[in-house]
């Protein structure tokens, strides 16, 4: 896949139970339209990010279907309930079949 | 040719009410739509779209949805080459049935968003962005 691909995400450390926090997510990736024609006059084939997903200890917060409209370095800001303490798994599906996946812990205090 | 006035009338009279015409939606978008709602009635309301009046770069034009009680959220450009943008599906840990991101617009157009709500109905919103500059290569 594309190199470079670094996924980025601020989440709180510590949250009270039940509380409601946001995250913001980036990934580094160049989210080819397959619109563009490159420099020889031929399309550059679609290579974009289709599936992004926020699980916090298996339960589902989000679930997106990304199409080529989305911009390079996708960004989402979401809010999620914290019941109890745990991780958030942040995991993004390339065109290509690569998976990129991240984890947070966040601590109940 | 001349226009008397009862013709300039007319022809203001008729420019305002195409300006006006609600939701010129392409055929590509009214499928999209068609698809997600599976043809049941969309009513106006419940559903927040924040986007720019003006965004001078078509490449990243940071938009936002917000439908309390919505299950997910259908996201559509009409005026791109690909009317989809995105569709958020919230879970049960959703904090709120918000979420904001960047897209891409081909050219001034019309941002629809419609929430498929938990109850079976559905709610749109939209609203129209001016691009200076596309964000689509051409």
């Amino acid at each position: 896949m594309a190199d470079g691909v670094k996924p980025r995400v601020k989440a709180p450390k510590k949250a009270a139970a039940g509380d409601v926090v946001t995250l913001k997510t980036l990934i580094s990736h160049k989210m080819e339209s397959g619109q563009r024609k490159g420099s020889d006059g031929n399309l550059i084939p679609r290579s974009i990010i289709n599936r992004f997903t926020c699980e916090f200890n298996g339960k589902s917060v989000i679930d997106v279907t990304l199409e080529a409209a989305i911009s390079t370095n996708p960004y989402f800001e979401f809010e999620a309930t914290v019941p109890e303490a745990g991780d958030f798994k942040f995991t993004w599906y390339d065109d290509d079949g690569s998976v990129y996946d991240e984890t947070k812990s966040v601590a109940i205090g | 040719m001349t226009f008397s006035r009862r013709d300039t009338l007319a022809l203001g009279a008729g420019a305002v009410a195409f300006s006006f015409m609600p939701f010129q939606v392409s055929a590509a978008a009214d499928e999209a739509i068609a698809a997600f709602t599976g043809g049941a009635e969309v009513a106006e309301g419940g559903i927040t779209l924040t986007a720019p009046e003006i965004a001078e770069n078509g490449n990243t034009v940071p938009v936002s949805v917000d439908a309390s009680g919505a299950m997910s959220i259908l996201l559509l450009a009409t005026g791109n080459p690909t009317p989809g943008v995105a569709t958020f599906n919230f879970g049960e840990l959703a904090g709120s049935q918000s979420a904001s991101t960047r897209m891409r617009l081909a050219g001034t157009q019309d941002v629809v968003a419609i929430a498929k709500m938990a109850d079976g109905s559905f709610a749109r919103a939209a609203s129209t962005v001016k691009v200076t500059i596309g964000g689509c290569g051409g």
